[in-house]
Protein backbone atom coordinates (compact mmCIF):
# COMPACT_ATOMS: atom_id res chain seq x y z
CA UNK A 1 0.00 0.00 0.00
CA UNK A 2 2.12 2.86 1.27
CA UNK A 3 5.78 3.89 0.09
CA UNK A 4 8.40 2.34 2.35
CA UNK A 5 6.59 1.31 5.34
CA UNK A 6 6.62 -2.44 4.70
CA UNK A 7 5.11 -4.60 6.80
CA UNK A 8 7.84 -5.36 9.58
CA UNK A 9 7.87 -2.08 10.68
CA UNK A 10 4.35 -2.30 11.81
CA UNK A 11 3.58 -3.75 15.45
CA UNK A 12 2.50 -7.46 14.85
CA UNK A 13 0.78 -9.75 16.80
CA UNK A 14 2.78 -12.56 18.01
CA UNK A 15 1.17 -16.26 17.04
CA UNK A 16 1.85 -18.63 19.11
CA UNK A 17 1.77 -22.17 17.57
CA UNK A 18 3.57 -24.17 16.23
CA UNK A 19 5.67 -21.85 13.50
CA UNK A 20 7.27 -19.46 16.16
CA UNK A 21 10.06 -18.66 17.83
CA UNK A 22 12.04 -22.32 18.31
CA UNK A 23 14.88 -23.13 15.84
CA UNK A 24 14.68 -20.18 13.21
CA UNK A 25 17.44 -18.36 14.72
CA UNK A 26 19.92 -20.01 13.71
CA UNK A 27 19.25 -19.46 10.20
CA UNK A 28 20.67 -15.66 10.49
CA UNK A 29 24.05 -16.90 11.48
CA UNK A 30 25.48 -17.24 7.89
CA UNK A 31 23.78 -14.11 7.29
CA UNK A 32 25.04 -12.01 10.54
CA UNK A 33 28.31 -13.29 10.34
CA UNK A 34 29.25 -11.94 7.05
CA UNK A 35 27.36 -8.75 7.49
CA UNK A 36 29.93 -8.09 10.28
CA UNK A 37 32.36 -8.78 8.31
CA UNK A 38 31.73 -6.79 5.26
CA UNK A 39 29.59 -3.79 6.45
CA UNK A 40 29.67 -3.46 10.33
CA UNK A 41 33.31 -3.74 10.78
CA UNK A 42 34.26 -1.76 8.00
CA UNK A 43 32.20 1.01 8.85
CA UNK A 44 33.07 1.24 12.50
CA UNK A 45 37.09 1.06 10.79
CA UNK A 46 36.25 4.25 8.58
CA UNK A 47 35.02 6.23 11.11
CA UNK A 48 37.46 5.47 13.20
CA UNK A 49 40.06 6.34 10.40
CA UNK A 50 38.81 9.28 9.80
CA UNK A 51 39.75 10.57 13.28
CA UNK A 52 42.97 9.60 12.64
CA UNK A 53 45.95 10.86 9.88
CA UNK A 54 46.86 7.41 7.87
CA UNK A 55 48.79 7.29 4.44
CA UNK A 56 47.25 3.43 3.96
CA UNK A 57 50.59 2.19 5.28
CA UNK A 58 52.34 2.11 8.64
CA UNK A 59 50.39 3.00 11.78
CA UNK A 60 47.48 5.75 11.74
CA UNK A 61 48.33 8.70 14.37
CA UNK A 62 45.47 9.75 15.99
CA UNK A 63 44.75 13.70 15.47
CA UNK A 64 41.14 13.44 17.06
CA UNK A 65 38.74 15.96 14.91
CA UNK A 66 41.23 17.83 12.59
CA UNK A 67 40.40 15.93 9.74
CA UNK A 68 36.75 17.19 10.29
CA UNK A 69 38.14 20.88 11.14
CA UNK A 70 40.17 20.55 7.75
CA UNK A 71 37.02 19.40 5.82
CA UNK A 72 34.78 22.58 6.72
CA UNK A 73 37.46 24.60 5.78
CA UNK A 74 37.76 23.18 2.47
CA UNK A 75 36.35 24.69 -0.19
CA UNK A 76 36.77 21.63 -2.25
CA UNK A 77 34.67 19.98 -0.10
CA UNK A 78 31.90 22.62 0.19
CA UNK A 79 31.55 22.67 -3.54
CA UNK A 80 31.34 18.70 -3.67
CA UNK A 81 28.17 19.19 -2.09
CA UNK A 82 26.97 22.02 -3.91
CA UNK A 83 27.44 19.78 -7.17
CA UNK A 84 25.59 17.48 -5.04
CA UNK A 85 22.64 19.40 -4.94
CA UNK A 86 22.96 20.21 -8.84
CA UNK A 87 22.94 16.37 -9.27
CA UNK A 88 20.03 16.18 -7.23
CA UNK A 89 18.03 18.43 -9.39
CA UNK A 90 19.08 16.46 -12.28
CA UNK A 91 18.47 13.08 -10.90
CA UNK A 92 15.33 13.88 -8.18
CA UNK A 93 13.51 17.27 -9.38
CA UNK A 94 13.49 17.00 -12.96
CA UNK A 95 12.89 13.38 -14.14
CA UNK A 96 10.43 13.10 -11.05
CA UNK A 97 8.58 15.84 -12.62
CA UNK A 98 9.15 14.71 -16.15
CA UNK A 99 8.20 11.10 -15.52
CA UNK A 100 5.17 11.83 -13.87
CA UNK A 101 4.02 14.03 -16.70
CA UNK A 102 5.71 11.62 -19.36
CA UNK A 103 3.85 8.73 -17.28
CA UNK A 104 0.28 10.04 -17.52
CA UNK A 105 0.77 11.13 -21.09
CA UNK A 106 1.79 7.40 -21.79
CA UNK A 107 -1.21 6.09 -19.30
CA UNK A 108 -4.30 8.46 -20.24
CA UNK A 109 -3.18 9.17 -23.93
CA UNK A 110 -0.81 6.61 -25.85
CA UNK A 111 -2.32 3.59 -24.12
CA UNK A 112 -5.95 4.59 -25.02
CA UNK A 113 -5.02 5.57 -28.56
CA UNK A 114 -2.53 3.52 -29.76
CA UNK A 115 -2.80 0.53 -27.37
CA UNK A 116 -1.14 -0.59 -24.77
CA UNK A 117 1.58 -2.19 -26.69
CA UNK A 118 2.78 1.04 -28.07
CA UNK A 119 2.89 2.37 -24.44
CA UNK A 120 4.75 -0.75 -23.17
CA UNK A 121 7.33 -0.14 -26.01
CA UNK A 122 8.09 3.65 -24.87
CA UNK A 123 8.63 2.75 -21.17
CA UNK A 124 11.18 -0.37 -21.97
CA UNK A 125 12.70 2.85 -24.02
CA UNK A 126 13.10 4.94 -21.40
CA UNK A 127 13.55 2.23 -18.39
CA UNK A 128 16.61 1.17 -20.83
CA UNK A 129 19.28 3.55 -18.91
CA UNK A 130 18.65 2.20 -15.71
CA UNK A 131 19.53 -1.20 -16.95
CA UNK A 132 23.00 0.12 -19.47
CA UNK A 133 26.18 -0.60 -17.19
CA UNK A 134 26.62 3.35 -15.55
CA UNK A 135 30.38 3.32 -16.96
CA UNK A 136 29.31 2.35 -20.26
CA UNK A 137 26.80 4.38 -21.08
CA UNK A 138 29.26 6.94 -19.94
CA UNK A 139 31.68 6.03 -22.12
CA UNK A 140 28.75 6.66 -25.24
CA UNK A 141 28.29 10.15 -23.59
CA UNK A 142 31.71 10.77 -23.30
CA UNK A 143 32.03 10.31 -27.10
CA UNK A 144 28.81 12.19 -27.59
CA UNK A 145 30.09 15.16 -26.26
CA UNK A 146 33.48 14.89 -27.53
CA UNK A 147 35.01 18.39 -28.42
CA UNK A 148 36.64 16.92 -31.77
CA UNK A 149 34.59 14.03 -32.96
CA UNK A 150 31.55 13.66 -30.81
CA UNK A 151 28.31 13.47 -32.51
CA UNK A 152 26.08 16.24 -30.22
CA UNK A 153 28.81 18.97 -31.95
CA UNK A 154 28.57 17.08 -35.93
CA UNK A 155 25.17 17.37 -35.58
CA UNK A 156 24.73 21.23 -34.32
CA UNK A 157 27.18 21.85 -37.66
CA UNK A 158 24.74 19.76 -39.96
CA UNK A 159 21.97 22.36 -39.06
CA UNK A 160 23.79 25.34 -38.92
CA UNK A 161 24.25 26.09 -35.23
CA UNK A 162 28.12 25.57 -35.66
CA UNK A 163 28.93 28.54 -33.45
CA UNK A 164 27.42 26.07 -30.59
CA UNK A 165 29.58 23.54 -30.92
CA UNK A 166 31.77 23.35 -27.91
CA UNK A 167 33.82 20.84 -25.71
CA UNK A 168 31.40 20.67 -23.37
CA UNK A 169 32.74 18.58 -20.66
CA UNK A 170 36.54 20.62 -20.73
CA UNK A 171 35.21 23.53 -20.34
CA UNK A 172 34.61 24.41 -16.59
CA UNK A 173 31.37 26.66 -17.28
CA UNK A 174 29.48 23.64 -19.21
CA UNK A 175 30.56 20.34 -17.29
CA UNK A 176 28.15 20.53 -14.65
CA UNK A 177 25.32 21.16 -16.99
CA UNK A 178 26.49 18.55 -19.43
CA UNK A 179 26.74 15.81 -16.64
CA UNK A 180 23.43 16.73 -15.14
CA UNK A 181 22.04 16.63 -18.72
CA UNK A 182 23.27 13.03 -19.37
CA UNK A 183 21.84 12.08 -15.47
CA UNK A 184 18.38 13.18 -16.60
CA UNK A 185 18.93 10.92 -19.45
CA UNK A 186 19.85 8.20 -17.12
CA UNK A 187 17.20 8.91 -14.30
CA UNK A 188 14.09 9.45 -16.28
CA UNK A 189 13.02 5.97 -16.74
CA UNK A 190 12.79 4.98 -13.71
CA UNK A 191 10.17 7.40 -12.10
CA UNK A 192 8.29 7.13 -15.44
CA UNK A 193 7.94 3.04 -14.52
CA UNK A 194 7.16 3.89 -11.62
CA UNK A 195 4.24 6.07 -11.54
CA UNK A 196 2.97 4.08 -14.16
CA UNK A 197 2.41 0.91 -12.01
CA UNK A 198 0.65 3.64 -9.36
CA UNK A 199 -1.42 5.15 -12.19
CA UNK A 200 -2.86 1.48 -12.80
CA UNK A 201 -3.46 1.76 -9.13
CA UNK A 202 -5.96 4.73 -9.70
CA UNK A 203 -9.57 3.88 -9.83
CA UNK A 204 -10.45 5.02 -13.16
CA UNK A 205 -13.97 5.85 -11.64
CA UNK A 206 -12.71 8.70 -10.07
CA UNK A 207 -11.38 10.39 -13.44
CA UNK A 208 -14.49 9.11 -15.61
CA UNK A 209 -16.92 11.42 -12.49
CA UNK A 210 -14.71 14.38 -12.72
CA UNK A 211 -14.62 14.03 -16.45
CA UNK A 212 -18.61 14.30 -16.47
CA UNK A 213 -18.48 17.13 -14.02
CA UNK A 214 -16.46 18.89 -17.12
CA UNK A 215 -12.48 18.46 -15.32
CA UNK A 216 -10.10 19.05 -17.79
CA UNK A 217 -7.60 16.43 -18.32
CA UNK A 218 -4.81 18.98 -16.87
CA UNK A 219 -7.29 19.85 -13.85
CA UNK A 220 -7.71 15.45 -13.44
CA UNK A 221 -3.66 15.40 -13.37
CA UNK A 222 -3.46 18.18 -11.02
CA UNK A 223 -5.93 17.10 -8.47
CA UNK A 224 -6.40 13.74 -9.09
CA UNK A 225 -3.52 11.64 -10.37
CA UNK A 226 -0.70 13.57 -8.25
CA UNK A 227 -2.92 13.35 -5.21
CA UNK A 228 -3.26 9.58 -5.68
CA UNK A 229 0.12 8.63 -6.56
CA UNK A 230 1.98 10.70 -3.69
CA UNK A 231 3.63 6.98 -2.21
CA UNK A 232 5.29 6.54 -5.36
CA UNK A 233 6.73 9.93 -5.58
CA UNK A 234 7.76 9.54 -2.28
CA UNK A 235 9.30 6.56 -2.73
CA UNK A 236 10.98 7.84 -5.93
CA UNK A 237 11.67 10.82 -4.39
CA UNK A 238 13.89 9.48 -1.42
CA UNK A 239 15.78 6.79 -3.62
CA UNK A 240 16.93 9.00 -6.32
CA UNK A 241 17.78 11.05 -3.27
CA UNK A 242 20.24 8.97 -2.19
CA UNK A 243 21.13 7.78 -5.01
CA UNK A 244 22.21 11.27 -6.29
CA UNK A 245 24.14 11.42 -3.24
CA UNK A 246 26.30 8.67 -3.89
CA UNK A 247 26.55 9.13 -7.68
CA UNK A 248 30.34 8.13 -8.64
CA UNK A 249 30.69 5.90 -12.16
CA UNK A 250 29.23 8.73 -14.55
CA UNK A 251 31.69 11.28 -12.55
CA UNK A 252 34.29 8.88 -12.87
CA UNK A 253 34.29 8.22 -16.44
CA UNK A 254 32.89 11.99 -17.82
CA UNK A 255 34.93 13.91 -16.22
CA UNK A 256 36.74 12.66 -12.96
CA UNK A 257 35.68 15.79 -11.18
CA UNK A 258 37.22 17.99 -13.36
CA UNK A 259 38.27 19.97 -15.23
CA UNK A 260 40.05 21.32 -12.16
CA UNK A 261 37.32 21.32 -9.37
CA UNK A 262 33.94 22.10 -11.58
CA UNK A 263 31.92 18.62 -11.39
CA UNK A 264 33.31 16.92 -7.85
CA UNK A 265 31.41 14.98 -5.97
CA UNK A 266 31.54 14.02 -2.49
CA UNK A 267 31.91 10.28 -3.41
CA UNK A 268 34.95 10.77 -6.00
CA UNK A 269 36.71 13.27 -3.25
CA UNK A 270 36.80 10.67 -0.73
CA UNK A 271 37.92 8.45 -3.99
CA UNK A 272 41.03 10.55 -4.65
CA UNK A 273 42.07 11.13 -1.08
CA UNK A 274 42.02 7.36 -0.67
CA UNK A 275 43.88 6.06 -4.05
CA UNK A 276 45.27 9.51 -5.13
CA UNK A 277 46.70 11.27 -2.87
CA UNK A 278 47.47 8.71 0.02
CA UNK A 279 45.34 10.85 2.25
CA UNK A 280 42.94 8.07 3.88
CA UNK A 281 41.77 10.15 7.31
CA UNK A 282 41.40 12.60 5.28
CA UNK A 283 39.15 10.24 2.68
CA UNK A 284 37.59 8.45 5.64
CA UNK A 285 35.95 11.92 7.11
CA UNK A 286 34.51 12.78 3.54
CA UNK A 287 32.75 9.26 3.52
CA UNK A 288 31.62 9.39 7.26
CA UNK A 289 30.35 13.14 6.60
CA UNK A 290 28.55 11.53 2.90
CA UNK A 291 27.13 8.94 5.39
CA UNK A 292 25.60 10.56 8.15
CA UNK A 293 23.88 13.19 5.95
CA UNK A 294 22.34 9.94 3.72
CA UNK A 295 21.26 9.06 6.95
CA UNK A 296 19.90 11.90 7.93
CA UNK A 297 17.86 12.68 4.89
CA UNK A 298 16.52 8.82 5.11
CA UNK A 299 15.23 9.34 8.60
CA UNK A 300 13.74 13.09 7.78
CA UNK A 301 12.01 11.04 5.23
CA UNK A 302 10.78 8.60 6.71
CA UNK A 303 9.61 10.73 9.76
CA UNK A 304 7.97 13.29 7.10
CA UNK A 305 5.74 9.73 5.69
CA UNK A 306 5.13 8.56 9.15
CA UNK A 307 3.31 11.84 10.00
CA UNK A 308 1.65 12.34 6.65
CA UNK A 309 0.31 8.76 7.10
CA UNK A 310 -1.03 9.26 10.66
CA UNK A 311 -3.07 12.09 9.48
CA UNK A 312 -4.72 9.62 6.86
CA UNK A 313 -3.46 11.85 4.18
CA UNK A 314 -1.23 9.59 1.89
CA UNK B 1 27.35 2.34 -36.03
CA UNK B 2 30.90 4.25 -35.95
CA UNK B 3 31.94 0.90 -34.48
CA UNK B 4 31.88 -0.35 -38.22
CA UNK B 5 33.64 2.36 -39.66
CA UNK B 6 37.51 2.76 -40.19
CA UNK B 7 39.61 5.16 -38.80
CA UNK B 8 40.28 6.77 -42.30
CA UNK B 9 36.60 6.57 -42.87
CA UNK B 10 35.39 8.47 -39.44
CA UNK B 11 38.04 11.39 -39.87
CA UNK B 12 37.10 11.83 -43.01
CA UNK B 13 32.91 11.62 -43.36
CA UNK B 14 32.36 12.48 -39.33
CA UNK B 15 30.43 11.10 -37.14
CA UNK B 16 27.21 11.09 -38.33
CA UNK B 17 28.04 9.63 -41.89
CA UNK B 18 26.51 5.91 -42.49
CA UNK B 19 29.48 3.15 -42.80
CA UNK B 20 30.43 2.08 -46.03
CA UNK B 21 29.90 -1.39 -45.26
CA UNK B 22 30.59 -3.08 -42.72
CA UNK B 23 34.16 -2.80 -41.20
CA UNK B 24 34.50 -4.99 -38.03
CA UNK B 25 37.89 -4.05 -37.54
CA UNK B 26 37.49 -1.66 -34.56
CA UNK B 27 35.42 -4.39 -32.85
CA UNK B 28 37.96 -7.21 -33.47
CA UNK B 29 40.94 -4.72 -32.52
CA UNK B 30 39.31 -3.63 -29.26
CA UNK B 31 38.01 -7.45 -28.36
CA UNK B 32 41.82 -8.53 -28.87
CA UNK B 33 43.28 -5.67 -26.83
CA UNK B 34 42.16 -5.94 -23.78
CA UNK B 35 41.03 -9.67 -23.70
CA UNK B 36 37.27 -9.18 -24.13
CA UNK B 37 36.29 -12.70 -23.52
CA UNK B 38 38.17 -12.54 -20.14
CA UNK B 39 36.35 -9.47 -19.21
CA UNK B 40 32.62 -11.00 -20.15
CA UNK B 41 33.75 -14.05 -18.51
CA UNK B 42 34.99 -12.38 -14.79
CA UNK B 43 31.50 -10.40 -15.23
CA UNK B 44 29.33 -13.42 -15.60
CA UNK B 45 31.35 -15.38 -12.94
CA UNK B 46 30.88 -12.50 -10.65
CA UNK B 47 27.44 -11.51 -11.01
CA UNK B 48 26.17 -15.51 -11.34
CA UNK B 49 27.91 -16.58 -8.06
CA UNK B 50 26.83 -12.95 -6.39
CA UNK B 51 23.37 -13.63 -7.23
CA UNK B 52 23.40 -17.34 -6.54
CA UNK B 53 24.48 -16.13 -2.79
CA UNK B 54 23.02 -13.57 -2.22
CA UNK B 55 19.19 -15.27 -2.89
CA UNK B 56 20.19 -17.74 -0.90
CA UNK B 57 21.53 -15.44 2.21
CA UNK B 58 18.48 -13.33 1.99
CA UNK B 59 16.30 -16.53 1.75
CA UNK B 60 17.64 -17.61 5.07
CA UNK B 61 17.71 -14.16 6.51
CA UNK B 62 14.22 -13.58 5.59
CA UNK B 63 13.23 -16.80 6.74
CA UNK B 64 14.17 -16.05 10.28
CA UNK B 65 13.05 -12.83 10.51
CA UNK B 66 9.65 -12.77 8.23
CA UNK B 67 8.50 -16.29 9.13
CA UNK B 68 10.57 -17.61 12.23
CA UNK B 69 9.80 -13.83 13.98
CA UNK B 70 12.96 -14.13 15.70
CA UNK B 71 13.55 -11.66 18.72
CA UNK B 72 14.67 -8.36 18.17
CA UNK B 73 13.70 -8.54 14.46
CA UNK B 74 12.93 -5.04 13.83
CA UNK B 75 16.23 -3.85 14.77
CA UNK B 76 17.97 -6.11 12.44
CA UNK B 77 15.43 -5.62 9.90
CA UNK B 78 16.49 -1.63 10.22
CA UNK B 79 20.10 -2.56 10.52
CA UNK B 80 19.84 -4.17 7.06
CA UNK B 81 17.56 -1.23 5.73
CA UNK B 82 20.75 1.40 6.55
CA UNK B 83 23.12 -0.78 5.08
CA UNK B 84 21.26 -0.81 1.90
CA UNK B 85 21.22 2.96 2.10
CA UNK B 86 25.27 3.43 3.05
CA UNK B 87 27.38 5.13 0.56
CA UNK B 88 30.42 2.22 -0.67
CA UNK B 89 32.78 5.11 0.29
CA UNK B 90 32.19 4.41 3.69
CA UNK B 91 33.34 0.91 3.42
CA UNK B 92 35.70 0.94 0.43
CA UNK B 93 38.57 1.37 2.22
CA UNK B 94 38.77 -0.75 4.58
CA UNK B 95 36.89 -3.71 2.76
CA UNK B 96 40.64 -2.73 0.65
CA UNK B 97 42.80 -2.59 3.60
CA UNK B 98 41.05 -5.89 4.92
CA UNK B 99 40.82 -7.92 1.54
CA UNK B 100 44.83 -7.57 1.31
CA UNK B 101 45.70 -8.72 4.72
CA UNK B 102 43.56 -11.64 4.04
CA UNK B 103 45.37 -11.89 0.65
CA UNK B 104 42.06 -11.55 -1.39
CA UNK B 105 42.64 -8.31 -2.88
CA UNK B 106 42.41 -8.40 -6.63
CA UNK B 107 40.63 -11.72 -6.43
CA UNK B 108 37.02 -12.60 -7.67
CA UNK B 109 36.35 -14.08 -4.32
CA UNK B 110 36.30 -10.59 -2.30
CA UNK B 111 33.95 -8.54 -4.71
CA UNK B 112 31.96 -12.08 -4.85
CA UNK B 113 31.46 -12.24 -0.78
CA UNK B 114 31.25 -8.37 -0.70
CA UNK B 115 28.53 -8.03 -3.10
CA UNK B 116 26.79 -11.28 -1.93
CA UNK B 117 26.37 -9.40 0.99
CA UNK B 118 25.35 -5.44 0.12
CA UNK B 119 22.74 -7.29 -1.82
CA UNK B 120 21.17 -9.64 0.31
CA UNK B 121 20.75 -6.68 2.53
CA UNK B 122 18.01 -5.03 0.29
CA UNK B 123 17.39 -9.05 -0.30
CA UNK B 124 16.83 -9.52 3.25
CA UNK B 125 14.48 -6.66 3.67
CA UNK B 126 12.15 -7.50 0.75
CA UNK B 127 11.99 -10.44 1.52
CA UNK B 128 10.81 -10.57 4.78
CA UNK B 129 8.30 -8.31 4.36
CA UNK B 130 6.59 -10.60 1.92
CA UNK B 131 7.23 -13.55 4.10
CA UNK B 132 5.60 -12.34 6.84
CA UNK B 133 2.01 -12.10 4.60
CA UNK B 134 2.66 -15.87 4.02
CA UNK B 135 0.34 -17.68 4.61
CA UNK B 136 0.08 -19.21 8.18
CA UNK B 137 -2.39 -22.06 7.41
CA UNK B 138 0.40 -23.70 5.10
CA UNK B 139 3.24 -23.90 7.53
CA UNK B 140 1.18 -25.05 10.02
CA UNK B 141 -0.17 -27.47 8.22
CA UNK B 142 3.15 -28.70 7.12
CA UNK B 143 4.55 -28.48 10.76
CA UNK B 144 1.69 -30.52 11.60
CA UNK B 145 2.47 -33.23 8.70
CA UNK B 146 6.08 -33.23 10.98
CA UNK B 147 8.34 -30.94 8.67
CA UNK B 148 11.18 -29.94 10.50
CA UNK B 149 12.43 -26.03 10.19
CA UNK B 150 14.66 -27.16 7.41
CA UNK B 151 12.46 -29.23 5.18
CA UNK B 152 9.65 -26.34 6.17
CA UNK B 153 11.69 -23.84 4.04
CA UNK B 154 13.32 -25.84 1.31
CA UNK B 155 10.00 -27.30 0.52
CA UNK B 156 6.96 -25.30 1.31
CA UNK B 157 8.38 -21.86 1.48
CA UNK B 158 10.87 -21.91 -1.50
CA UNK B 159 8.55 -23.40 -4.29
CA UNK B 160 5.85 -20.87 -2.57
CA UNK B 161 7.82 -17.87 -3.15
CA UNK B 162 9.85 -19.18 -6.33
CA UNK B 163 9.08 -15.80 -8.40
CA UNK B 164 9.72 -13.36 -5.99
CA UNK B 165 12.95 -15.21 -5.83
CA UNK B 166 13.43 -15.07 -9.48
CA UNK B 167 13.08 -11.33 -8.99
CA UNK B 168 15.95 -10.68 -6.60
CA UNK B 169 18.05 -12.94 -8.67
CA UNK B 170 17.50 -11.03 -11.62
CA UNK B 171 18.12 -7.86 -9.97
CA UNK B 172 20.98 -9.31 -7.96
CA UNK B 173 22.92 -10.15 -11.52
CA UNK B 174 21.76 -6.96 -13.15
CA UNK B 175 23.25 -4.84 -9.75
CA UNK B 176 26.15 -6.56 -9.84
CA UNK B 177 27.08 -6.89 -13.56
CA UNK B 178 26.79 -3.06 -13.14
CA UNK B 179 28.53 -2.29 -10.34
CA UNK B 180 31.39 0.37 -10.58
CA UNK B 181 33.22 1.47 -7.35
CA UNK B 182 34.05 -1.18 -5.59
CA UNK B 183 35.32 -3.72 -8.44
CA UNK B 184 37.19 -0.69 -9.28
CA UNK B 185 38.65 -0.54 -5.99
CA UNK B 186 39.41 -4.38 -5.06
CA UNK B 187 39.80 -5.39 -9.05
CA UNK B 188 43.39 -4.10 -10.32
CA UNK B 189 44.80 -6.42 -12.45
CA UNK B 190 43.93 -6.46 -16.11
CA UNK B 191 42.93 -10.02 -16.21
CA UNK B 192 40.45 -10.05 -12.86
CA UNK B 193 38.27 -6.70 -14.31
CA UNK B 194 34.39 -6.85 -14.92
CA UNK B 195 33.68 -5.00 -18.26
CA UNK B 196 31.80 -1.66 -16.91
CA UNK B 197 35.58 -1.51 -15.32
CA UNK B 198 37.61 -2.22 -17.86
CA UNK B 199 35.84 0.09 -20.32
CA UNK B 200 34.97 2.96 -17.39
CA UNK B 201 39.15 2.51 -16.52
CA UNK B 202 39.93 2.72 -20.57
CA UNK B 203 38.04 5.79 -21.43
CA UNK B 204 39.72 7.92 -18.49
CA UNK B 205 42.96 7.00 -20.01
CA UNK B 206 41.81 8.98 -23.34
CA UNK B 207 44.12 6.92 -25.45
CA UNK B 208 41.48 5.36 -27.79
CA UNK B 209 40.69 6.68 -31.21
CA UNK B 210 36.92 6.93 -31.60
CA UNK B 211 35.98 4.03 -33.72
CA UNK B 212 37.72 2.10 -30.88
CA UNK B 213 36.05 3.89 -28.25
CA UNK B 214 32.41 3.52 -30.40
CA UNK B 215 33.26 -0.15 -30.69
CA UNK B 216 34.26 -0.38 -26.48
CA UNK B 217 30.80 0.94 -26.09
CA UNK B 218 29.39 -0.88 -28.61
CA UNK B 219 30.18 -4.38 -26.68
CA UNK B 220 29.75 -2.67 -23.56
CA UNK B 221 26.11 -2.16 -23.86
CA UNK B 222 24.71 -5.49 -26.22
CA UNK B 223 25.12 -8.06 -22.71
CA UNK B 224 23.19 -5.21 -21.09
CA UNK B 225 20.60 -4.95 -23.71
CA UNK B 226 20.17 -9.06 -23.83
CA UNK B 227 19.70 -8.84 -20.17
CA UNK B 228 17.13 -6.18 -20.48
CA UNK B 229 15.48 -8.25 -23.45
CA UNK B 230 15.81 -11.62 -21.46
CA UNK B 231 14.44 -10.28 -18.14
CA UNK B 232 11.91 -7.78 -19.18
CA UNK B 233 9.30 -9.14 -17.72
CA UNK B 234 10.47 -10.08 -14.51
CA UNK B 235 11.83 -6.66 -14.16
CA UNK B 236 9.14 -5.18 -15.02
CA UNK B 237 7.01 -7.30 -12.10
CA UNK B 238 10.17 -6.56 -9.69
CA UNK B 239 10.77 -2.24 -10.25
CA UNK B 240 7.38 -2.05 -8.91
CA UNK B 241 7.18 -4.59 -6.64
CA UNK B 242 10.31 -3.72 -5.12
CA UNK B 243 9.84 0.04 -4.52
CA UNK B 244 6.13 0.26 -3.54
CA UNK B 245 5.22 -2.78 -1.70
Amino acid sequence: MSATSPAPSRPRRRSKGAVGERGHGWFLLPGLVLFTAVIVLPLLMNTWTSFTSWTGVGTPEWTGLSNYERLFRDATFWASFRHSLAIIVAMVVIPTALGLLLASVLFDVVSKRFGERTSAAFRAGFYLPQVLPVAVAGVVWGWIVHPDDGALDAALQKVGLGSLSHDWLGDPSTALATVMAVMVWFQLGYPLVIFMAGLARVDPELHEAAQLDGASWFQRFRLITIHLIKPEVFVVTLTTTIAALKVFPQIFVLTRGGPGDATIVPSYFAYQNFFEKADVGYGSAIATVLTVVIIAISAVFLRYQARSEQGGDA
Amino acid sequence: MNALKTPAEYAGAGPLALPHGVHLQGIVDFWKRVDYTQKLWNSLLISGSVAVAAVVLSLLNAYALGIGRVRGRLWLLVLFMVANTLPQEALAYPLYYFSKQLGLYDSRISVIIVFSVIQSAFGTYLLSSVFSQFPREILEAARIDGAGTFRLLWNVVVPVSRPTLAVLFTFFFIWTWNEFFLPLVLLISNDKQTVPVALGVLQGDRMMDATTSSASALLGIIPAILFFLLFQRTLARGVTAGAVK
